[in-house]
């Protein structure tokens, strides 16, 4: 596939430099309103997930236990807990803190192992055609045709939960996506005036492939790692919400949201708080995705 | 509808049978020892020994696997070391309530998501389209324990008008329903809205407007038949989700089905029901799939010829 001309400037990626800075508030109202409150709001969890140190009041293990299940202070608990305190008396503010930049964590690790796995063997398919291919795309075609909540509850129940397994599980979510895209990709970009006139020159394979092939379609696999990283997200807060994932000393939003749930009557911020932060990430990178989508395929515009 | 085309679809609906099932027997095995697991690691060695022969642990290997997939054959899916009960005997029980709870996620996903779809691409770009479009990413993005917990503090706890979990009434289905269907009612308004969108943008719409066909009949007779056909294969895809989704909500709702069994058994670490949950939901899927792709071909001749290309 070609590189399309790039002519919109992509402020959600990237980090900014400092004179970059300046120009977005010009910039941004080129954009829908929707788009640019979304990637206000993934700046400001991206913030959380690097600061959380600087941000959060308390540590997310300090306990204080006279101010158990307190109020958050705007609704007559103590001063000192903006959002409230938990069953042990920690403050949800600085949990919420830690379990954003937990969950951002383990949603970046697991999506970047799905795409670069992926990626990788949608290349081998490619590369080898054949049997190689063939059983592949079958894996694939496996894979896609069952739910992945049943495949990481599985083997969640044979394995048992240990930290590296659960990041597995979070990569081997979604790596067909990149595989079939990536194949595909390659399939039709091997048969190109550049890559064709880049071998004849002598140049072997992984040349082709890593340097001339990977920068052409990288932008999608791009858009593909934004549309993957809400499902990563929920797969990982569903499974700790089921008691399942990420276990406690650590914290995550799901294992909050799981551990709020037994003092919803009395303490309803407990729970609500964390479901909030889980939803208004994935659905601002929902709407990120979507936009961006759209921005690189032509072809789906105006749908 | 052709023999070939269907032959292919069976070869690979079978492939990924044999897939799946030799997944489980693998993960069962490399799992660890059941009997360790069963009687602990104090049990004395001729006991250990006794149950290895009785479940035939001691055969080859290659053995093992012929005899996991007869068994599989005959409807034999083991036995719960810890429930002390035939596997396919508590699956059995569950299924019913999921089905029923999962039908009508379904129906509700369906009456919202599609007839909103179409309004969104019949007024595309008015403030009607952005609105149902606005919705829809909203009813896709929230988790469906997230909306479950809202609905249980909202109706449950502050109103008490519905309870809260377990099942027996009208008013126990309301919120696990509304719960599962509105993901896949989001969904389903975005892909009806494609869908339509492209149907309306096609030359033979253009074609029955220039002959003056009346607006009504255009859309009802020229647009949404040929706006059905994607939306079959959507549907599939729908199931595979309500089916995943159905584990977290059952849970949330203390629904007596296939997915709260299923989370019960992995807490337990019952292996043998989680392999037979596994099978069964593997099993209907490929089902599912096999018959989306059939009455894919039986709507769109076009997917006949091309899919037994695509194979050669």
């Amino acid at each position: 596939m070609d590189k399309r001309p790039d002519t919109t400037p992509d402020t959600t990626l990237a980090p900014a430099p400092r004179s970059m800075l300046r120009a977005i508030p010009k910039r941004a109202a080129k954009y829908p309103l929707l788009v640019v409150m979304a990637a206000a709001f993934i700046a400001c969890v991206m913030a959380i997930f690097v600061f959380a140190d600087f941000l959060a009041p308390y540590h997310y293990t300090t306990q204080d236990l006279p101010n158990r299940l307190k109020p958050p202070s705007f609704l007559g608990g103590p001063e000192q807990y903006f959002l409230g305190t938990d069953e042990l008396g920690r403050g949800i503010l600085s949990r919420l803190i830690y379990a954003t930049r937990f969950s951002i964590f383990v949603a970046i690790l697991g999506t970047g192992i799905g795409a670069v796995l992926g990626t990788f063997l949608g290349f081998v398919a490619a590369h080898f055609r054949g049997w190689v291919e063939e059983t592949l795309m079958m894996l694939v075609d496996a894979q896609a045709s069952l739910p992945f909540m049943l495949i990481a509850l599985a083997v969640l129940a044979f394995f048992g939960n240990s930290f590296t397994l659960f990041i597995i599980i979070m990569g081997i979510n979604g790596w067909e996506n990149y595989a079939r895209l990536t194949r595909g990709m390659v399939l039709s970009a091997n048969t190109h005036g550049y890559a064709v006139a880049v071998r004849s020159l002598g140049a072997k394979p992984s040349t082709v492939y890593f340097r001339h092939i990977l920068p052409n379609i990288v932008s999608i696999l791009i858009v593909q790692f934004t549309l993957n990283f809400p499902g990563t997200i929920l797969l990982e807060t569903s499974l700790s919400f089921l008691g399942l994932g990420i276990q406690p000393p650590l914290t995550s939003l799901g294992q909050m949201l799981g551990a709020g749930r037994a003092h919803l009557l009395f303490s309803w911020w407990i729970a609500v708080l964390p479901g909030t932060m889980i939803f208004l990430t994935t659905l601002s990178i929902s709407i990120i995705g979507d936009w961006l989508r759209d921005k690189f395929d032509p072809t789906l515009r105006n749908r | 509808m052709n023999f070939r085309f269907i032959a292919v679809k069976l070869f690979r609906a079978l492939i990924t049978m044999w897939l799946v099932i030799t997944f489980a027997f693998l993960v069962l095995k490399l799992s660890g020892d059941p009997i360790e697991i069963m009687l602990g690691d104090e049990a004395e060695p001729d006991v250990v020994e006794y149950y290895r022969v009785l479940y035939g642990l001691d055969r080859p290997i290659h053995e093992q696997y012929i005899k996991y997939f007869v068994g599989i054959a005959h409807g034999d899916l083991g036995f719960s070391l810890i429930d002390e009960r035939d596997v396919v005997e508590m699956i059995f029980e569950a299924v019913p309530n999921t089905l029923f709870l999962g039908g009508i996620a379904l129906a509700i996903s369906l009456v919202i998501g599609i007839p909103l779809g179409i309004i969104a691409a019949l007024n595309r770009n008015k403030p009607v389209d952005r609105f149902v479009m606005t919705f829809a990413v909203f009813g896709f993005s929230i988790p469906n324990f997230f909306l479950g917990i809202l609905l249980i503090l909202m109706f449950s706890l502050w109103l008490r008008w519905l309870p809260s979990s377990g099942m027996g009434t009208v008013w126990h289905i309301i919120m696990p329903a509304i719960t599962l269907g509105t993901s896949a009612a989001g969904s389903l308004a975005r892909f009806a809205r494609s869908s339509m969108l492209e149907v309306l943008n096609k030359s033979y719409m253009r074609t029955a407007t220039a002959k003056g066909v009346p607006r009504r009949q255009r859309i009802q007779w020229h647009a949404l038949p040929n706006a059905a056909i994607p939306l079959v294969t959507i549907l599939g895809f729908r199931i595979g989700d309500l089916i995943g989704g159905s584990i977290v909500t059952e849970a949330v709702f203390a629904w007596p089905g296939v997915g709260r069994l299923l989370v019960s058994a992995v807490t337990a670490k019952d292996l043998a029901v989680v392999q037979g949950i596994l099978l069964m939901v593997a099993f209907t899927m490929v089902i599912a799939n096999l018959l989306v792709d059939l009455i894919y071909g039986w709507a769109d001749p076009r997917v006949r010829t091309s899919a037994v290309m695509d194979k050669e």
